[in-house]
């Protein structure tokens, strides 16, 4: 079996004086859905940031082979780890295609009709600013920027947050999609349920640790993730 | 009343090459680079030295000016700004840290050539005068409107259709988003910084040139100029910018043409009544909106 795609190990995050991550470990194999779910402030959001080389991290971060722990946002990007962030952080100020543009960074234009073909109604809004969009549209517009960037490793931080539930359901068909061409994700969520159907492989994660581990399936099956985090 | 006009576009296209550049920075890093000034003056000084040592005509020290300070603003940064940067410092201690650069400049400046007046080369000017009707126009200020225009709209081109002109845009909204989408932010705050000063550089030169008068502290008047002409235009708006320029430019002109002479002193406070009036009417600017939440 091939190593996986992404080797975290002892993972450590911290704010000042405050440590919100305490040396999680975990991987994510090629062409899987990985998710971690968790409550509020467990440290899921800081785990990517970490990842994407937005706050200063301890331990290792593999990724294809190659040390990354400590690379600056932009060589991380460069090297196929793109994320999607929690609240979907589109640049309101600039128009729908200019934001697929900053994903697309001079890549063909030709990348930039499929992802008109695969999201029509940012083709329709495409000279409209960002910030005029629904939350579900830019929800989509920050995916479709995202998927532009070519990733290899796509990070989803709570792509479903404060969305009605249509908009869930076409966000997780859309995310199940990308899983059927192959696309690596890991993807943190709220929506416990929903994103361990998709998944192949879960972690919880609770105060800075991770407490389970397992496939989506058995997660699903487990009474304590059941009783915390399926509201049942 | 024609050269009453032109003068004041004139003056207002050199207010805009400043008030710019000074508004650039200012939207991408929200600060006030106070060393503005003193990029304008080297402008000039830079132009001087390509001519009287090198024998260059004034078209490619203009060029030279605008490359050397171009620089010469990454350096400013690297200086003044990037170490406070870099340890999170409020935006008032960059303004103070860029005030400190820009006296040391200007007194080492004052050490080399003297605080007085310096002039450009006997004949290193070009020379000729336009009569349109009994108007008696200085050529050399058209081609110095001319080039201000095409060197504005060269800048709206690369911050408007090119990928850098994004990537700056976006480090201006957003700067978390920007890096996550893989904007090189060092790259792109030296790109801003060439940029924004080059173009202070060349209107410090084009506005030597058209006196063919310099001095070290000869930008010191043009700062809270550009300050209060970012202003008015609406914090970091480019067009803002330039339209404020040219407002004041008219306005500053139009006192003069208009007040009495025994009313000399109230000029300049007739030129920011007006923009004051802007200002009163409407808060944001005349081209702001509202900065996009950043929470
Ligand atoms: N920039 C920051 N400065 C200081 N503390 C922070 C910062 N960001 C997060 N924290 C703290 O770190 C802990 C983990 O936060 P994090 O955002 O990673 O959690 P999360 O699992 O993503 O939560 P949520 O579900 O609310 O998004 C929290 O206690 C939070 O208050
Ligand atoms: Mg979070």
């Amino acid at each position: 079996m091939s190593p996986p795609l992404l080797e975290v190990e002892d993972l450590r995050v911290r704010y000042g004086a405050v440590e919100a991550v305490h040396g999680v470990s975990f991987a994510v194999n090629a062409g899987e859905v990985t998710t971690l779910i968790g409550a509020n402030g467990a440290g899921k959001s800081s785990t990517l940031a970490a990842l994407s080389g937005l706050v200063p991290a301890g331990g290792r971060i593999r990724f294809d082979g190659r040390d990354i722990a400590g690379a600056p946002p932009h060589a991380i990007v460069r090297a196929g780890i793109v994320q999607v962030p929690e609240g979907r952080e589109i640049l309101a100020q600039m128009t729908v295609e200019e934001n697929l543009l900053m994903g697309l960074r001079g890549r063909a234009r030709s990348d930039l009709d499929s992802a008109y073909e695969r999201f029509p109604i940012l083709g329709e809004r495409r000279a409209l600013l960002a910030g005029s969009l629904s939350g579900g549209e830019q929800q989509m517009l920050a995916i479709a920027r995202a998927l532009l960037a070519r990733p290899r490793l796509l990070l989803l931080d709570e792509p479903s947050l404060g969305l009605a539930p249509l908009i869930v359901k076409r966000v997780f068909d859309t995310l199940a999609d990308l899983r059927r061409q192959g696309i690596t994700m890991l993807l943190v969520e709220q929506n416990a349920l929903r994103a361990l159907r998709l998944a192949d492989r879960a972690y919880v994660m609770e105060l800075g640790k991770l407490v389970m581990r397992g496939t989506g399936q058995d997660l699903l099956g487990d009474e304590g993730v059941a009783r915390t985090y399926l509201g049942g | 009343m024609a050269e009453q006009l032109y003068n004041a576009i004139f003056v207002g296209s050199i207010y805009a090459l400043f008030a710019v550049g000074f508004a650039l920075v200012f939207s991408v890093l929200d600060i006030l680079n106070l060393a503005h000034p003193v990029v304008f003056m080297l402008g000039a000084f830079v132009a001087l030295f390509f001519m009287s040592t090198f024998g260059a005509p004034a078209a490619l020290a203009a060029v030279a000016a605008f490359a050397v300070t171009g620089v010469f603003g990454i350096f400013l940064d690297r200086v003044a700004f990037a170490p406070l940067r870099r340890r999170g410092a409020p935006p008032l201690s960059a303004m103070i840290s860029s005030l400190g650069f820009a006296i040391v400049v200007i007194r080492l400046m004052e050490l080399r050539y003297g605080p007085d007046l310096v002039s450009y080369p006997a004949g290193s000017l070009p020379q000729a005068i336009l009569q349109i009707g009994d108007a008696r126009l200085d050529g050399l200020r058209l081609l110095i409107i001319g080039l201000a225009i095409i060197l504005m709209a060269a800048l709206t081109y690369v911050v408007r259709v090119t990928q850098l002109g994004r990537d700056i845009r976006a480090l201006a909204e957003n700067p978390r988003a920007a890096r996550l989408l893989g904007v090189d932010v060092d790259r792109a705050i030296a790109a801003t910084f060439f940029i924004s000063s080059g173009l202070g550089g060349v209107a410090g030169a084009l506005l030597g040139f058209a006196y063919n008068a310099i001095y070290p502290q000869m930008g010191t008047p043009y700062e809270l100029k550009a300050f209060t002409v970012m202003v008015v235009g609406g914090m970091g708006s480019l067009p803002g910018a330039v339209l404020g320029a040219y407002i004041l430019g008219i306005g500053e002109i139009a006192a003069l043409v208009f007040l009495p002479a025994e009313f000399a002193e109230l000029r300049d406070a007739l030129a920011f009544g007006l923009l004051f009036l802007v200002l009163v009417i409407r808060p944001r600017g005349l081209l702001g909106h509202r900065v996009a939440d950043r929470a």
